[in-house]
This record gives structure tokens, C-alpha cells and sequence, in this order.
């Protein structure tokens, strides 16, 4: 699942997967994140 | 599906002579014994069975006095490119790139069985229920071997703790090659016609290897390019027609 | 009793009887509980699964319903991904379905993920799937994708949630709300990104058993063709599903929520996907049958000799394929509300006749010559969770049509009227 486990392997399979797979949750983590900011910011500009 | 074909290791393989086999099961029992199959509680339903080691019965189809029987004995094939193995999506189950076999994880396997789906000799068995080992079986145990847990899958080994007792006992003894006889599965052990051979295909000096060459050797489903190392021999046409399928005139174009 | 939670300008029945409606699909739950209770405490031995059939009703339900939930990610690329580049007419007809579209995936997805839960022999080991994945195996792949796609649509789902009537009141609340939304094109990309491998990979589980010829299938790279076919089929299913669920909410509820142009948009879709579809699967049967089948030594007709005849074929591609294919491009037919309907039900059929044809009936055919035929039927326990799924489902969605705006042209088609005259700003008429 990520590098520093037991029977990681440094292949091209597992680094497209899992570099596909982290690029979306990286994505989604962003999304969120932005939705958060923005709001809490709006929120502290209302006041 | 990518091949792990590792010449330098050994390729540990069995060949079974259906000509001495009498479908007398004592492989079965010994087998059972001794990686402790479980036995459940009501038997009656022989779909959800427990069998490492599987024997078929076939038929040539013809009437009496033509009629002709013989027995085939199913272990794990430990395919040289298994179907099983790249599938499981909690990587439970390995190609060995030392000795050939297909290993089982059973404390990681999380039961989805998609290896069973996918290996068409059917030498996964799931363990359906909670193995019960009522009070005092559990003497008869073997100790090398892991007892499994419900929810989980299980397959002929190729009794792989005796290679490594077998391996610990060269070791002390200061060397690191194993004999022939030294590595020999349950089995081929009690086989009463001593119609299972066992050995390492990738040695010449075994026998194995040897009985591989005869034109009376074959293979279960060949055709699908799984690389079985579990080879039969049989003098017998029928026998051999009956490993594969075959269009019409196809098995006797090519014999 | 609930007013003050119902959106404005619509109307809803009274909660007693919205509680009488409930108490069905709870009970349908309960025996869904009761069933995943008992497979979980005694093992799958509670199911007809067995050495031979390792795969049943579940995996049937699981890939269906994730099939039939490919309408959520596809009506939201098309409306806020395509509809953002490219101006059209229909992007009106997709907007007032996408919200609806959004929580029927929820429901498929998440139940297809509980199912799944109680599929498993040890289910608390499940998330060893993520943490010792294989990444050469589909089920890895199709485990990853479905899971944060989960994740996704509950994402879209939130925005949704929060413009209640009465979340919507508080700022903090709606301000995020808002903030989401505005964002959806990126949770939208990210859907149809997962979408696409998870749809496929379902294809390419059984596209890469060489073990078993009738599932198997060559391809492109590592992907085999059912990964290509899975896809077509789900996107071509998921509308027609959508549009099935919005007209039986419909007949329920005895209230308009989409314009025509709505049905008329998703009947379009899904009839010609359905329709390259059919080309593209026919393509492929033929070139499995004088391929794979034959290199395996078997002929077309061995695999339809046994419980499943060649009319699942016919009934899988034919009737239930071509035929909607037909009724959902030709407008004429397309325009006749029946038609319509049948057409997207047959649609919906078909491939859920596909998915199962490649659990089942792969599993019931043998692979050695000296092997029989086999045949498997759920147990109650089996039916249970299936159709405690279903109940889950309409209850859920029973719940967001009551309470969430999901239906953005409904104040409009179905105004709330008291004395002849529309009403904009009335929760609902008591007695109703």
C-alpha cells in the first residue's frame, strides 16, 4: 500500500496503480480542503 | 498472467501412473491426516468438502465387456503459470520461484474466493464452516501444519513442511542439497502401487524428469496454458482424451 | 409534523402515511438484518454456495446494482463535465435528473459495499485488500475504485443534503454546502475517473480467468474486452435506470418532478449506447466463439448444453438488447410513454441477464471433460440480504425525495395549490 511496508516493491504495475490511485485521493483531499477553507474564511469575512 | 517460470530454482512436480492406480483413496487419507483436512460435521453434501487431494472416476463410455474404468488423483496442479494467483487482491497466495509451489496465506486470505473461480481443476476448497476438532482429535494433529479458520481457502501444499523439515535436517547435516528421497509429499508416501512420483522436474537425475519424456505422459487442460506440473501417464488412448477437450478428429490429429 | 423539514414549494404527504409506506421497506430491511446476522455468526454455510459455485446471488446483486448506479457518474460527466465545454440542449433535461441521479448511486454503491462485507469468508480482514493489495489482480482494482468512489458520492450527496429546508438555515452549513457545489466538476471528474476502472475492472474479473474459457476473453494491453464491454453496457443501463426510478417515484408519489424532455434525454442515451453496445458485444461473441473456444478445444454450443439453454443468449442480446435498442433510438417510439418505459425496463434487464450469465453461468460450466454440469439456488438468507438491499434503497430514497429538493423542477411542474391557485412558499396541505 505505501513504500515503507513489508513487501512493497518498487515495480512499474505498483507505481502506476498506486500512483493513480494517490493522484485521486490527492484530488478529492484538495476538493475538500478548498470547501473547508473557503467556508471558514467566508464565515470570518461575514464577521 | 505473467510467467514465473525460474529455471535456476527447482520446479518440485508429481507424476501419476493411472496404469498401477486403483482409485483405492489411501493418497487421500494420508493427505487428509496429514495437513489435519478437517472433517465436518455432516458430510453428506460432497460440494462443500474439504479435498486437497481429489480422485476422479472415469469412463470409456463403451458397454461390457468393453467397458473400462480408471482412477485419476487431483492434487494442486502448482502451475507453472497459475490462474490462481495473480487474482487474489490481498496477495494470500504465491508462486514459489524456488521450488514451484503455489503457497497460501491463510491468516491474510479474506475468503473472497476468486482464486476458486478461477482455477478450473477445482483444487481450492473453502472452508464453509468452522473446522470442528471435538475434544481429543486434536492428538491426531499434525504439528508442522496450521489448522485453518472458517472464511478462509486452502489447497495441496505439496506437503511444503516436509521440504522444510527436509531442508532443516540436510542443513544440520552440513549440506544444502536435499535427495531424492528426502522431499516426498504424504501421498506419493502411502501410495500402496507406488503410483505417484515425486521429485524436482528441473533435475535430470530425478525420476520425475524423467518419466515427463514418455509419450505416455500428459497433462490435465494443457490447452489453457496454466503449465501444470502434476503429469499422468497412461497407456491408455481413452485415458488421454479424456485430460483435455478436444474438437472432433482434433485428439487423433495429434496422436 | 414535519413541516418545517420539507422544501419549499412542494407538497408531501402526511407523515402517518408516510410512516405506513416506510414500515414495508423496513421490514424488508429487518429480514435483510436478520439474514447478513445469520451469515455472518454461522459462516457462509447459510448460503447454497459451495466448492463449485463460489460466487451467488450476491455478486449477481453487487455487479447489477453497480451496472445500474453507472448513471450517477455518467449523467453527472455529462452535465457538469461535457455540459461545461460544450453548450446543449439537453443539459437543462440531465440537471433536473442529476441530483436524483447522485442518490441512486449512493444507494446502489453503498449497498453493493455491504453486500460485499458479508461475501467475504472473514469480512473483518477486509481491508487487507488495501493494505497487502495486489495490484496485478481486477478485484483489487474494482475494491480501491468502488470504495472511494463511495466516497465521491457521498461527497455529491452532502451538497444535497445540506440545501434541507431546515440545515439549509444554518449560514454555516449552507455556505459549505454552497462551496461544495461549486466545486462538483472536480468530484465529477474524479467519479467518472474511478467510474471508468471500476466498471471495467467488474468486465475484466471475468475477462482474465484463461482457466475458463467461457469467461475468458483476449483484449488490449492487460485489459481484456469485457473491461470495454462492462463499461459500454453500464453507462447504456445506468440512465434507463435512472429514468425507471424517477417514473416509479412518479406513480407513487401521483406528482410530475421532470419534464418529458428529461425522459426523452436519458431514453436517447441510453438507446444508443445500448445500441453501438449490441455491435460491439455481437463483434465479441463471434470472435470469442472462433478464438478462445476453440483454441480450448470446445465448440460454441458445449457451454449451452446444460442448466442454461442458448435462449439466455437470445433473451441477454436479442429481446432484452435489441428490441430496447430498437424502441429507445427510434423517436416515434421513444415518444410513447409505455414504449418508453418498456423500453428502458427491457434495457435494465439485459444487462442485468449479462452480469449474470458471466457469474452464474462461468461457474456452473465445467472445465474438465470428466466434470457435469452444475446448477445453485439462493437460500432464504441469500434473498434476504439481496432484497433487503432494495428495501434499504427506496426507503433511502423515499427519505431525500420527502426532505431534499432532489427534484429541481418539480415547485414548477407540480406547484402546491390551494383553492386553484399555486402556492410558493407551503411546506404541505394537511390532509394530503
Amino acid at each position: 500500500m505505501v513504500p515503507f511496508v513489508f513487501e512493497w516493491e518498487w515495480e512499474i504495475g505498483r507505481l502506476i496503480f498506486m500512483g493513480l490511485l494517490y493522484m485521486v485521493l490527492g484530488a478529492i483531499s484538495l476538493g475538500m480542503l478548498y470547501a473547508f477553507v473557503k467556508t471558514w474564511l467566508d464565515l470570518r469575512g461575514k464577521q | 498472467m505473467k510467467k514465473d517460470n525460474n529455471n535456476r530454482g527447482a520446479r518440485y512436480g508429481m507424476v501419476i501412473d493411472l496404469d498401477k492406480c486403483t482409485g483405492c483413496g489411501t493418497c487421500v487419507a494420508a493427505c487428509a491426516s496429514e495437513n489435519n483436512v478437517p472433517v465436518m460435521y455432516d458430510e453428506s453434501d460432497k460440494t462443500r468438502s474439504i479435498n486437497w487431494l481429489q480422485i476422479y472416476k472415469i469412463i470409456n463410455g463403451k458397454e461390457f465387456p468393453n467397458i473400462e474404468v480408471a482412477y485419476i488423483p487431483r492434487p494442486c496442479m502448482q502451475c507453472d503459470n497459475p490462474p490462481c494467483v495473480p487474482v487474489c487482491p490481498a496477495t494470500a497466495t504465491k508462486r514459489d520461484p524456488n521450488t514451484g509451489i503455489i503457497s497460501q496465506i491463510y491468516t491474510r486470505c479474506i475468503g473472497c474466493r476468486y482464486c476458486m473461480a478461477a482455477c478450473p481443476y477445482h483444487v481450492r476448497s473453502f472452508n464453509w464452516f468452522d473446522p470442528p476438532f471435538p475434544k481429543g482429535t486434536e492428538r491426531s494433529l499434525t504439528t508442522e501444519v496450521s489448522p485453518r479458520m472458517r472464511g478462509v481457502v486452502e489447497k495441496c501444499s505439496f506437503c511444503h513442511h516436509r521440504l522444510m523439515s527436509a531442508k532443516q535436517r540436510a542443513y544440520a547435516e552440513g549440506r544444502r542439497e536435499l535427495r531424492e528421497d528426502e522431499y516426498i509429499p504424504a501421498c506419493a508416501e502411502a501410495c500402496p502401487v507406488n503410483a505417484i512420483t515425486f521429485g524436482d522436474l528441473n533435475n535430470p537425475k530425478h525420476k520425475v524428469s524423467q518419466l515427463i519424456k514418455s509419450k505416455n505422459a500428459f497433462r490435465l487442460l494443457e490447452r489453457l496454458g496454466t503449465e501444470p506440473k502434476v503429469y499422468y501417464l497412461s497407456s491408455k488412448g481413452w485415458v488421454r482424451r479424456m485430460a483435455d477437450n478436444y474438437l472432433q478428429g482434433e485428439f487423433e490429429g495429434r496422436n | 409534523m414535519d413541516l418545517a423539514l420539507i422544501p419549499n414549494g412542494v407538497q408531501r404527504c402526511s407523515i402517518k402515511t408516510f410512516f405506513s409506506w416506510s414500515i414495508l421497506w423496513l421490514a424488508i430491511i429487518a429480514w435483510g438484518v436478520v439474514s447478513a446476522f445469520f451469515c455472518l455468526y454461522k459462516g457462509l454455510n447459510q448460503t447454497n454456495m459451495n466448492q463449485y459455485f463460489v460466487f451467488g446471488l450476491w455478486i449477481v446483486f453487487d455487479l447489477s446494482l453497480i451496472a445500474l448506479g453507472a448513471g450517477a457518474f455518467f449523467t453527472g460527466f455529462l452535465t457538469h463535465i461535457i455540459g461545461e465545454i460544450f453548450i446543449y440542449p439537453y443539459r437543462d433535461n440531465l440537471k433536473a435528473v442529476v441530483n436524483a441521479a447522485v442518490v441512486i448511486g449512493f444507494i446502489c454503491y453503498s449497498s453493493a459495499i455491504a453486500m460485499l462485507g458479508v461475501d467475504i469468508g472473514q469480512p473483518l480482514r477486509g481491508w487487507f485488500i488495501f493494505w497487502h493489495a495486489n495490484v496485478h489482480s481486477m478485484l483489487t482494482e474494482v475494491s480501491f475504485c468502488i470504495t472511494v468512489y463511495l466516497g465521491v458520492l457521498t461527497i455529491e450527496y452532502l451538497p444535497i443534503i445540506l440545501s434541507n429546508r431546515k440545515l439549509g438555515e444554518v449560514p454555516e452549513l449552507n455556505l459549505f454546502g454552497n462551496n461544495l457545489h461549486h466545486i462538483v466538476a472536480l468530484f465529477a471528474a474524479a467519479g467518472t475517473f474511478l467510474s471508468f476502472f471500476h466498471q471495467g475492472s467488474l468486465g475484466g474479473l471475468y475477462g482474465v480467468l484463461f482457466g475458463r474459457p467461457f469467461a475468458y476473453r483476449e483484449g488490449i494491453l492487460i485489459w481484456p474486452w469485457t473491461f470495454f464491454l462492462f463499461i459500454h453496457s453500464a453507462i447504456a443501463a445506468g440512465p434507463s435506470f435512472i429514468l425507471l426510478c424517477i417514473w416509479v417515484t412518479e406513480k407513487v408519489t401521483r406528482k410530475k418532478l421532470v419534464n418529458k424532455g428529461a425522459y426523452l434525454t436519458l431514453a436517447k442515451i441510453s438507446g444508443w449506447l445500448l445500441a453501438f453496445y449490441l455491435v460491439f458485444k455481437i463483434m465479441d461473441t463471434v470472435g470469442w466463439a472462433y478464438g478462445v473456444v476453440q483454441r480450448a478445444g470446445l465448440s460454441f454450443m458445449d457451454f449451452y448444453e446444460g442448466p442454461f439453454s442458448i435462449w439466455l443468449l437470445i433473451a441477454e442480446i436479442g429481446i432484452f438488447g435489441i428490441i430496447p435498442a430498437v424502441i429507445l433510438i427510434i423517436p416515434r417510439l421513444r415518444n410513447m410513454n409505455a414504449l418508453l418505459i418498456l423500453g428502458a425496463l427491457m434495457n435494465v434487464i439485459g444487462i442485468v441477464i449479462n452480469r449474470f450469465a458471466f457469474t452464474i453461468q462461468t461457474l456452473s460450466i465445467p472445465v474438465l471433460p470428466f466434470e457435469d454440469f452444475l446448477s445453485y439456488f439462493p437460500t432464504w438468507q441469500e434473498w434476504g440480504i439481496g432484497i433487503g438491499a432494495i428495501g434499504y434503497g427506496v426507503l433511502l430514497f423515499s427519505l431525500s425525495y420527502r426532505y431534499l429538493p432532489i427534484f429541481p423542477m418539480e415547485p414548477e411542474l407540480s406547484p402546491v395549490k390551494i383553492f386553484g391557485a399555486p402556492v410558493k412558499d407551503f411546506g404541505v396541505v394537511k390532509g394530503g
